[in-house]
């Protein structure tokens, strides 16, 4: 028997792939005197590994996942776990056919090569046991393929053992965690206590009940995966190894199938979703397979039988071969279908590695040693990372709501824009009540409604109409309304009032305000109070970890304003980064707070007429903010704008917004005011200003030289990222941020159509375009820009590309489109001089 | 020919048995259910039996409603038609089980639907009463052959054999008869996919029965001691090999 | 009066039936009553004296020209006479396969409940019994009703006693009155247990491989264990993965469920997908170079080693032992 040391520094709880990815990880880059432990025996510990159908198909939409996944794949075939067996992800429908072009185009985004796309009668040849009349064609992977999990956490395991730098401890149940001023300090067990500051939660569907014992929330959900296995198969006898035959994924079906040895594997995400909490798992003892393999239910099952003996009757309908083994297995499932990735914002030196699938376990282990390691791993975690979560997420009602709705999207198609309908209205600003009124359609971010349009702006299509490009193709018209673009043009030529409160809002005070800010900030903080400055942070190897603003409103008193997506792992940050001395403090002041955004030319003729003070130009000048009296609302305004207009962010207490609205709406009515939704403030108005987001254009994985915003000179003060950021300007970029416009939106069947995003750039004969450090061109942001008459993305180019002028092409639904670079840098098409902005 | 298979649900047990609060069932809330199995050999044998004579088959259980899963577990093996047993799900004893199932095969016997086979398990796994086929047989006056390992059937007769000591004892009975089935006496199928799909389909008879007899009624169950099973470590290397003969022989495995 | 059933084959004595007999001698002298035994068939007269060795002050012999072989209808009928005759309190047979089902007959025949399997009597009225469901992994509290009380004792719930001071027991003779209706199941021939090629789900010995084998040779080394053992090889699932054996040979979930006397677990860690095929195996022998495998903790023997080194050498031993 093992016995446990009384110290680690770090322990490793969960022993099925993931643990032991992490462990060999950690021990990989330096860490010694790492625990493993896990309450079951190895290899199979009686998690969702031991069960896992275990098969890797390579491309998601989200760039993130691919990475991890394509990361993974190195990592199992350098293991020698790997077996490429091709993939072929089928469509029933003409729908998914569309679709599946769409999945191309995310494979040539992410790199992922060869993939095609395949007919029927090439489908037969690949999968010669496929009813070939049921599909209408097929994406084939041939790099997709099946790996032994649980062979690769042996060996993961024993290679850490190998350096020395481990001590694994099987049977050895996780009984609490101790954490003293925040901060983990030991794990306790039923084989003894380890004092250690940092742990590492990999347990999978028991991670939230594990973190609970520290008082943290891991939010996920185990939830009801079914498989069943038929066999044997004649026609596998003869076959050699585990698959000699491509999985297949019938995608319409939302199942999958696969050779397993002798067998037929059939797994199903399209029952109804089937939910547990982590304390409804049965222990070890008390399972009759292991806690994640729970008995079958049959009736959950019978459609997909149906379907499955459609698409496959010469295996499926042959009477000899028997269901020999089914059950509902237990895998994890998030409200937002992303991993929970990263130290938990609760307590300190306690990490999540939790709802991760055999397909990324690799990758995403290597990236969160790097993380604990430097803080600087190599793949952006950002849209996994557990600090993304509000308080209301964490809630059951949102992780059952959302897991629930999420689960049968596994291989839906999903429209980017798509919204949840599940556990909406949680956040409301105090002006809901007046945008329902005039029609908004409310998307949502971070919980809170947010107008995406006005249908009550309906009539500005009679004034705008010829400049609006209608969307023809139902795809990109799903999710949009043209009315974006006339409420984008009315506030271009009046004033729009846009609902902000979505903002994520901390107010920093103390002695060591100032230090602690520009500590973290790139640009100079020590400015006039009353001066507001845009600024990046960075990570210390000089990716861009956020974009915000931060208003100096006294000596020692700042506010940041961050966007709502973004707003929780901003905070952890800061929080992460304040002083020890207590010098500084941090407010979460979100709630307190909502905000409007007044802009337009008319603008200042709109809020002078409700001021008290003076708001000309010479008296309230641009990027500059102070507190104002708008009728009986004593408001901050802060003269900056993410439009490219005059105008001002104006912010006051939640409980005075509605008067606030009303005020403003009044006066606006002499100017011509409209309402405008984000669809305006995130897209049009933004891709017209060249203005880049966070989560789309800036990421770990680039440097603000690339994405240029680097600025005449470097401020000399310390900061987070400088020594990388100093370097980054010294070398020549590899790659930079440009502005294309779409020369021709015809398709080949004469259909206009319209870029969302994520689309591959190529070069004009189709080819991809990669930059020295190995990175595809893709579009990073995309939408229409009514003012300048064209259809803007935006991409990084290598720079033999990026010069204004080069004429490429973006791949959509499988044709080509010519785009030409109208812009390199961050130079805004529209008004370059920003004399609408600054005027 | 005509075959009734009588089948019993049970919980899928595996892991370590937990009881409920109130001690009279064994908690099932991670458990699937299955038949109990020797029942799924005798399900097993009448389908073959059918499949080599002809003929129909029934199969029949006494339970809860839920207890459909069974049946259709039968029928998806091949069984033609099922007959459920209604009740509440609160266990009966032998001898009203018996009668019940008596007065069904009577009543398909008054149908003219007479069984020349009535195929039992040999004990249920969970109850083990060792006499729900003895009783039934006894009541309509028909011979029974418990614990068979193989099952011939000849004409209007029937050869079944069962192991004995080192060996099979052969016992020939005319038709109808009754017959409990030991495990082992086949290798049961898996249901196929078809074959659910279209068992999913078929009707259940459902009857409410009618309870009579008794005698042996449960008070409560209770969990063993545990014995916890120690494993005995023979040594290490080739140097244990001795000692691994001295257990192959003090199994009969080889002969000392 | 507790009246005992001694069973025996063809006047072989069942070792459970001595069980029955201590259990009966046991519970007679609870209640203060005396220990009958009822033997059946002239073959058992021998018998007599061996049940007044466990307790019994009388044994009922109950003979019939057509008690030639076991015939459990005709048993039960010759028990219901004794019954009848002697009006017992209870009447207890050994718990194996034809004491249940002769107690079964019995029952059916009286019209009586009968419990199975008992470990525990309460002789209270109506008696409180405590016997094995689940072969034992659970225990039942049962109320009995009825007069005679039937029951038959689980086997091994007693250890067979011999009581000190054993008389010459008072033997009465009986002879039934047995109808055709009792003699239609009767033991009609025996044959032998039949040798050949053993499949894996009938084997008696299985041996199994893992990934430790470390290669398609590797399991010649095993097929010759097998057979000399008897026995037939099995794999797990990786084995047949890496293609190194054909998956008919696989044991598991997906493969073939077995339940040999003995498995063999060469080099194979103990998934659960593996041990869910071979967990009717009623003992498990594992040779296993880590001592933490859950092969080795749910065996009943192991072998800390290579099974390349542990195997030639038990082969080498075996042979030994069989020229010995």
């Amino acid at each position: 028997m093992t016995t446990l040391p009384r110290d680690a520094n770090v322990v490793v709880i969960g022993g099925g792939i993931v643990g032991n990815s992490m462990a060999y990880h950690l021990a990989r880059l330096g860490w010694k005197d790492i625990v493993l432990l896990d309450k079951g025996p190895f290899p199979s510990p009686g998690g969702s590994t031991g069960h896992a159908s275990n098969f890797i198909f390579l491309v998601d939409h989200s760039k993130e996942m691919t990475e991890f996944t394509l990361d993974s794949v190195r990592q199992y075939q350098e293991l020698g776990v790997f077996t490429e067996s091709g993939g072929i992800e089928v469509a029933r429908t003409k729908e998914r056919l569309e679709e599946l072009k769409r999945r191309v185009a995310s494979a040539k985004s992410w790199g992922v090569e060869p993939v095609e796309l395949v007919a029927p009668a090439e489908v037969k040849e690949l999968v010669p046991f496929l009813d070939e009349k049921i599909v209408l064609g097929a994406f084939h992977t041939p790099g997709v393929g099946v790996v032994d999990s649980l062979r690769a956490g042996t060996l993961m395991r024993e290679r850490a053992q190998e350096m020395g730098a481990i001590t694994v401890s099987a049977n050895t149940e996780t009984t609490g965690l101790d954490v003293v001023d925040g901060r983990v300090a030991g794990v306790r067990t039923d084989k003894g206590d380890i004092g250690c500051e940092t742990v590492v939660i990999c347990c999978g569907v028991w991670s939230p009940r594990i973190a609970r014992m520290a008082g943290a929330s891991i939010p996920l959900t185990p939830a009801v995966h079914q498989m069943i296995d038929v066999g044997p198969v004649p026609l596998f006898a003869e076959t050699v190894g585990e698959i000699a035959y491509p999985i297949v994924r019938d995608m319409d079906t939302n199942m999958y199938e696969r050779q397993n040895g002798s067998d037929f594997e059939i797994g199903s995400y399209a029952h109804r979703p089937i939910l547990m909490e982590p304390d409804q798992i049965p222990s070890i003892e008390e399972s009759v397979l292991s806690p994640t393999e729970l008995p079958f239910t049959q009736d959950d099952f019978d459609l997909q039988m149906e379907q499955a003996l459609e698409l496959f009757p010469d295996i499926v309908g042959d009477e000899r071969v028997g269901i020999r083994h089914s059950i509902n297995g237990l895998l994890s499932l998030t409200p937002d279908g992303m991993p929970c990735l990263g130290e938990t914002p609760e307590v300190k030196g306690m990490w999540s590695a939790a709802a991760i699938w055999i397909k990324e376990a690799p990758g995403i282990a290597k990236t969160i040693a790097e993380w604990m390691t430097d803080g600087c791993p190599e793949i952006d975690p950002h849209a996994s990372d557990i600090a993304r979560f509000y308080d209301h997420h964490r809630t059951k009602t949102h992780i059952e709501a959302r897991s629930a709705e999420g689960y049968n999207k596994t291989y839906g198609i999903v429209h980017p824009a798509e919204q949840w309908s599940s556990n909406r209205d949680v956040r409301l600003s105090p002006f809901y009540a007046r945008e329902r009124e005039l029609g908004a359609v409310f998307y949502e971010t971070a919980g809170w409604e947010r107008p995406h349009w006005y249908e009550s702006n309906a009539g500005l299509l009679d004034e705008y109409g010829d400049r609006v490009m209608q969307r023809e193709a139902e795809w990109e018209s799903r999710w949009w309304s043209p009315i974006i673009s006339a409420e984008h043009l009315a506030m271009r030529d009046r004033v729009a009032m846009v609902d902000l409160s979505a903002f994520a809002i901390f107010d920093v005070s103390g002695p060591g305000a100032l230090g602690y800010l520009q500590r973290l900030a790139v640009r100079q903080m020590e400015v006039p109070v009353g001066r507001v400055v845009y600024t990046p942070l960075l990570n210390p190897a000089g990716g861009v970890k956020a974009d915000l603003t931060i208003m100096r409103l006294g000596s020692n008193r700042f506010r940041v304003v961050t966007g709502g997506f973004s707003g929780m792992f901003d905070k952890k940050w800061f929080v992460d980064h304040l002083p020890d001395d207590g010098s500084a403090q941090l407010y979460d002041a979100t709630s307190a707070w909502c905000t409007v955004g007044v802009w337009g030319p008319r603008a200042r003729d709109l809020v002078a007429s409700v001021a008290e003070d003076d708001v000309s130009n010479e008296a309230f000048p641009f990027a500059t903010c102070r507190g104002i009296d708008l009728g009986p609302v004593r408001a901050l305004a802060s003269r900056i704008s993410y439009v490219g207009e005059l105008g001002w962010e104006i912010y006051a207490p939640m409980e005075e917004g509605a008067r606030l609205w009303d005020l403003l709406w009044e006066a606006g009515r002499a100017v011509g005011v409209v309402p405008a939704g984000i669809g305006v403030y995130a897209t049009t108005a933004r891709l017209e200003k060249s203005y880049r987001a966070h989560g789309n254009e800036l990421e770990l994985e680039y440097g603000l030289v690339e994405a240029g915003m680097a600025g005449p000179a470097v401020k000399d003060q310390d900061f987070v990222g400088k020594d990388a950021y100093l370097n980054q300007r010294q070398q020549e970029a590899t790659a930079l941020l440009c502005s294309l416009t779409v020369d021709d939106h015809t398709s080949s069947s004469g259909v206009k159509r319209y870029m969302l995003g994520r689309e591959p750039i190529l070069t004009p004969d189709g080819g991809p375009i990669v930059d020295a450090k190995g990175r595809r061109s893709y579009v990073t942001s995309a939408g229409a820009g009514p003012s300048v008459g064209k259809h803007i993305l935006m991409a990084y180019l290598p720079p033999e590309h990026a010069l204004v002028g080069t004429n490429l092409t973006v791949e959509y639904f499988g044709e080509p489109y010519p785009v030409t670079v109208a812009v390199v840098g961050n130079t805004p098409l529209l008004d370059p001089a920003n004399e609408r902005l600054k005027g | 020919m005509n075959v009734l298979v009588c089948v019993k649900r049970v919980p899928a047990t595996g892991g370590r048995i937990t009881l409920t609060p109130d001690e009279q069932e064994i908690d099932t809330r991670f458990l699937g259910f299955t038949v109990s199995p020797h029942e799924e050999c005798a399900v097993e044998e009448a389908v073959r039996l059918i499949e080599a004579h002809g003929g129909t088959s029934v199969v029949l259980t006494l339970g809860p409603s839920v207890a459909e899963e069974q049946l259709r577990d039968a029928l998806a093996m091949g069984i033609g038609e099922a007959i459920l047993l209604q009740t509440d799900g609160r266990e009966w004893d032998p001898i009203a089980t018996a009668n019940a199932i008596v007065d069904v095969v009577r009543s398909r016997e008054a149908a003219g639907m007479a069984f020349d086979l009535l195929l039992f398990g040999n004990e249920a796994a969970d109850t083990g009463d060792y006499q729900i086929g003895i009783r039934v047989a006894h009541v309509l006056g028909l011979p029974c052959v418990a614990g068979i390992k193989a099952l011939e059937v000849r004409g209007g007769a029937a050869v079944a054999q069962r192991e004995a000591d080192g060996g099979r004892e052969i016992f020939e009975v005319s038709l109808p008869a009754v017959f409990a089935v030991k495990e082992g006496i086949n290798l049961p199928r898996y249901p196929s996919v078809p074959g659910r799909l279209k068992a999913k389909k078929k009707e259940i008879h459902r009857i409410v029965p009618e309870k009579r007899g008794g005698g042996l009624e449960k008070v409560r169950l209770k969990l063993p001691e545990e014995q916890q099973g120690e494993v005995e470590i023979l040594g290490s290397g080739p140097e244990a090999a001795p000692r691994v003969v001295e257990v192959l022989q003090r199994l009969g495995i080889v002969p000392s | 009066m507790i009246l005992a059933l001694v069973e025996h084959d063809r006047g072989k004595p069942n070792p459970l039936s001595l069980e029955a007999l201590t259990f009966g001698r046991r519970l007679a002298e609870r209640a203060d009553v005396p220990l009958h035994a009822v033997l059946i068939g002239s073959e058992a007269r021998p018998l007599a004296d061996l049940s007044a060795a466990y307790g019994a002050s009388m044994v009922h012999l109950v003979t019939h020209e057509r008690l030639a072989d076991f015939a459990p209808a005709a048993w039960a009928q010759s028990v219901v006479e004794v019954v009848d005759a002697v009006a017992p309190e209870a009447v207890l047979g050994a718990g194996s396969d034809r004491g249940n089902e002769v107690m079964a007959h019995v029952a059916a025949k009286i019209g009586l409940a009968m419990a199975a399997n008992c470990v525990e009597v309460e002789p209270r009225e109506p008696y409180v019994v405590t016997r094995l469901r689940w072969g034992g992994s659970l225990l039942e509290e049962a109320r009995l009703e009825g007069v005679p009380k039937l029951l038959t004792v689980a086997p091994h719930a007693v250890a067979a006693e011999e009581v000190s001071a054993a008389g010459e027991p008072a033997v009465e003779t009986l002879t039934p009155a047995l109808e055709d209706e009792d003699l239609r199941v009767r033991v009609m021939g025996r044959t032998e247990a039949a040798e050949g090629r053993v499949s894996l789900p009938e084997a008696r010995v299985v041996v199994g491989g893992g990934r430790g084998v470390g290669s398609a040779d590797g399991f010649a080394m095993l097929e010759e264990l097998a057979s000399l053992l008897g026995g037939t090889v099995g794999v797990s699932r990786v084995v047949t993965s890496l293609g190194w054996r054909p998956h008919a040979e696989q044991v598991g979930q997906t493969g073939t469920r077995i339940a040999p006397d003995l498995y063999i677990a060469c080099g194979i860690s103990g998934a659960i997908q593996h041990m869910v095929g071979c967990k009717a195996a009623k003992q498990i022998l594992a040779i296993n170079t880590d001592p933490e495998a859950p092969m080795v903790a749910k065996a009943d023997y192991a072998v800390i080693g290579d099974l390349r080194a542990v195997v030639p050498a038990v082969i080498t031993e075996i042979k030994k032992a069989l020229d010995g």
